[in-house]
């Protein structure tokens, strides 16, 4: 039976997808979704996988793809507001203005980071990462990922949140220098 | 002159898309005499490198099980989507 696989699928990689999907979709009933679907869709397609890459990467592909599609219908169902309702928009640009003084230079001085093989182990840094990435409003978690971990296309990102490239440029910014706060904050540098 | 704020949105687009010849002489004539600009610069390679280095190695996220139930049930929508196609097959 064709289940039996998708039991031992998620079995041995259950927790791997479930946890990639609510890192980006941020609710455990539609990360719940994208992992049913992705198993779906791979149990339909599995005489298509050829073999060579490994089960995990194969279904992380299947899912990453999933994930896109739910950002697609959240972006047409409610294009600005986000989904727990808080003014993120305001709350954002506020921080950003924290950033800079009036005359637009830095409030504080940067701190240098260094090399990053040599900061920390590479899992300490990782729950650093993901910390931050849950300070950002779900729109610019989204967008962090989308670009700067998927490297995504940028005329991809604004098809598929539905966004002016303007917009995208202005959260992309925002949400850089959020992590880059977060991150030394978190006691990098 | 640039002020650090709208040099810091002009390295951050610079990622997304080509600057322009201005903005690129303008950012370099300001990274040039900005010792914390420079730093963000680096700061933003660091933040890239992790990411990608970890998405590469397959580290993200940070696991956290799939609880019981959620399986359970995913598991019981599987067999009522996909069980009835097993049939026509055998």
């Amino acid at each position: 039976m064709p289940t039996d696989e998708a039991q031992r699928w998620l079995e041995e990689h259950g927790s791997a997808l479930y946890s990639f999907a609510l890192l980006h979709l941020r609710d455990p009933d539609r990360a719940e979704d994208a992992v049913q679907e992705t198993l779906l869709a791979a149990l339909q397609a599995l005489q298509r996988f050829a073999g060579n890459a490994s089960i995990r990467t194969w279904l992380l592909g299947i899912l990453k793809h999933k994930i896109v599609d739910e950002f697609r219908r959240q972006a047409r169902e409610a294009p600005v507001s986000e989904p727990d309702g808080r003014n993120w928009e305001t709350l954002e640009a506020t921080r950003i203005e924290a950033e800079f003084a009036e005359n637009g230079r830095w409030h504080h001085a940067l701190t240098d980071w260094g090399d990053p093989e040599q900061v920390a182990s590479s899992h300490e840094l990782w729950s650093l990462v993901e910390q931050c990435l849950e300070s950002l409003s779900p729109r610019m978690a989204r967008l962090f990922m989308l670009r700067d971990v998927w490297e995504a296309d940028t005329t991809v990102v604004c098809e598929e949140l539905a966004m002016t490239p303007t917009n995208v440029w202005t959260s992309l910014h925002r949400a850089r220098l959020a992590m880059r706060r977060c991150l030394e904050r978190s006691g990098l540098g | 002159m640039l002020t650090c704020k709208q040099a810091s949105r002009m390295v951050s687009e610079g990622y997304d898309r080509k600057l322009g010849v201005r903005e690129r002489v303008s950012l370099r004539w300001h990274l040039w005499i900005c010792d914390n600009c420079r730093r963000f610069v680096r700061q933003l390679e660091f933040m890239r490198g992790i990411v990608r280095s970890g998405m590469r190695h397959g580290q993200l996220p940070i696991e956290k099980p799939l609880p019981p139930e959620r399986r359970q049930r995913i598991l019981d929508t599987l067999r009522k989507r996909a069980g009835p196609q097993d049939h026509e097959h055998q």
